[in-house]
């Protein structure tokens, strides 16, 4: 491991800190919008793509890069934002989709092939509360751009469903 | 052309030449104006990617607060941020291409009507809950199409726009499409109002798919859509859900035209008039 490649995983790292503010219970690296680090010398490229082309969030999320890095005592960040590969649901680890079902947003299913298919006519949706798949959906879109709102008939909660893209 | 709705109108530059379907009268057309003459046909096909979506994310986004249902109020937004966060994007990249300076902000608010490049479907008023469905859905078909073929763009940085914007277009047509089977084959009341907005707009769909010099520079350049070849696959989509929805599909006819070289309706000044204002009164405001 070269001296930069070090750098680079201890960046990496520290980028962990920082959260989706609308979606507080996982880290721009495990939501996938973060994309790489590039150390040359001092100067320091976060590559980031966002999970919506309008994503409200993505500007806190750089602005929370830049400062998060400084407070480490990297000066000199620049934020590039790339939209290749487009982002999808799919680059959620397991494990941070446990993360959301304990936080009280159902994880996104793997993208279906046939996207066209309407959700409310898709498998159910588990409710992350009680565990019940008697939900319905209640809104194909939700509070913000990446969710979607449903209603647990088990447990009479409504949840959000995190959308698979 | 006849009739008020088709008629250019625009707040500050004067009006078209009303008889002709080619282009301004010589003399009449603006400094500002590209049409005629274009200096960078890549970026006058940027501003027409951009702008179909700018304006109809603004239009969508006029439900907001006013939709029938809180869902539907919470959708229409939605749809509304993502058509505007794409425009936001192409914008951009078209600044770039342009390679005046002009940011996409300075793309956005500081443009005339006559400048503005989008068909003349997204920029007419929303009218009832079943039109403003009937539109989206006629616009979401259609646009899953042109995104398809620009995730193949030789620009790159378009082919990505296009993929991303993809993903959100297949979400949008196919919430849109739901409403319209329920809609059409809901009540007498929705069925008849449905049925009276597709009759309306059917007409301005014809714009969608006619191309010219500026398409085929692009198409040759491998980053265009050759917009009439996907005409009867859209057809096709468009007619499976209308007939699912119990609906009649219109005739071809009477077919208004001009967006793509800035002749339009005198809805788009009085949109912009809204749209802009805020930027020109305070020009720079940020927060």
């Amino acid at each position: 491991m070269t001296v930069a490649d070090s750098r680079r995983e201890e960046i990496l790292a520290w980028l962990d800190e920082v959260k989706d503010p609308e979606v507080p219970v996982l880290s721009i690296r495990e939501l996938g919008v973060l994309r790489d680090v590039e150390v040359s010398g001092d100067d320091v490229v976060v590559v980031m793509t966002p999970t919506y082309s309008g994503c409200p969030a993505m500007h806190a999320m750089e602005v929370d890069v830049v400062a998060t890095l400084a407070r480490h005592g990297v000066p000199n960040v620049r934020v590039k934002t790339v939209y290749a590969p487009a982002w999808t649901t799919d680059w959620i680890s397991d494990e941070a989709k446990a993360k959301l079902a304990a936080y009280g947003i159902a994880p996104p299913a793997r993208v279906e092939a046939d996207e066209l298919v309407p959700l409310r006519r898709r498998a159910p949706v588990a409710c992350p509360y009680c565990h019940s798949v008697n939900t319905i959906v209640r809104s194909e879109f939700g509070s913000t751009a990446c969710k979607a709102i449903l209603f647990c008939n088990g447990c009479h909660q409504p949840f959000e469903l995190f959308k698979a893209i | 052309m006849s009739g008020n709705r088709e008629r250019t109108g625009n707040r500050e530059q004067g009006t078209g030449n009303g008889d002709s379907t080619d282009g301004w009268v010589a003399g009449a057309r603006p400094a500002t104006a590209t049409s005629g003459i274009v200096e960078n046909p890549f970026f006058e096909y940027l501003l027409r990617v951009a702008d179909d979506r700018l304006v109809l994310g603004h239009r969508l986004s006029e439900w907001c607060g006013h939709a029938p249902i809180l869902e539907e109020d919470i959708a229409l937004a939605n749809i509304a941020l993502d058509l505007i966060g794409q425009a936001s994007l192409l914008l951009k990249l078209a600044g770039e291409v342009e390679g005046k300076g002009r940011t996409e902000d300075a793309l956005a608010y500081f443009r005339d009507a006559i400048e503005f490049r989008n068909v003349q479907l997204v920029e007419l008023p929303n009218g009832d809950f079943a039109a403003t469905i009937v539109r989206q859905f006629l616009f979401d078909a259609w646009d899953v199409l042109v995104l398809e073929r620009l995730t193949a763009a030789s620009n790159q940085a378009l082919a990505g726009i296009a993929a991303k914007a993809l993903k959100e277009a297949k979400y949008h047509v196919r919430h849109t499409a739901e409403w319209v089977r329920m809609l059409g084959d809901g009540t007498a009341e929705s069925h008849a109002r449905t049925q009276r907005a597709l009759d309306d707009l059917w007409p301005y769909t014809t714009e969608l798919f006619l191309g010219d010099a500026i398409d085929a520079e692009a198409v040759a350049s491998g980053s265009g859509v050759d917009v009439e070849s996907i005409r009867p696959r859209w057809r096709e989509m468009v007619e499976q859900v209308l007939g699912e929805a119990t609906l009649t599909v219109p005739k071809d006819g009477f077919a208004p035209r001009g967006g793509r070289t800035g002749r339009h309706t005198e809805h788009l000044g009085r949109m912009l008039a809204d749209m802009q204002s805020l930027a020109r009164a305070h020009p720079g405001a940020a927060w």
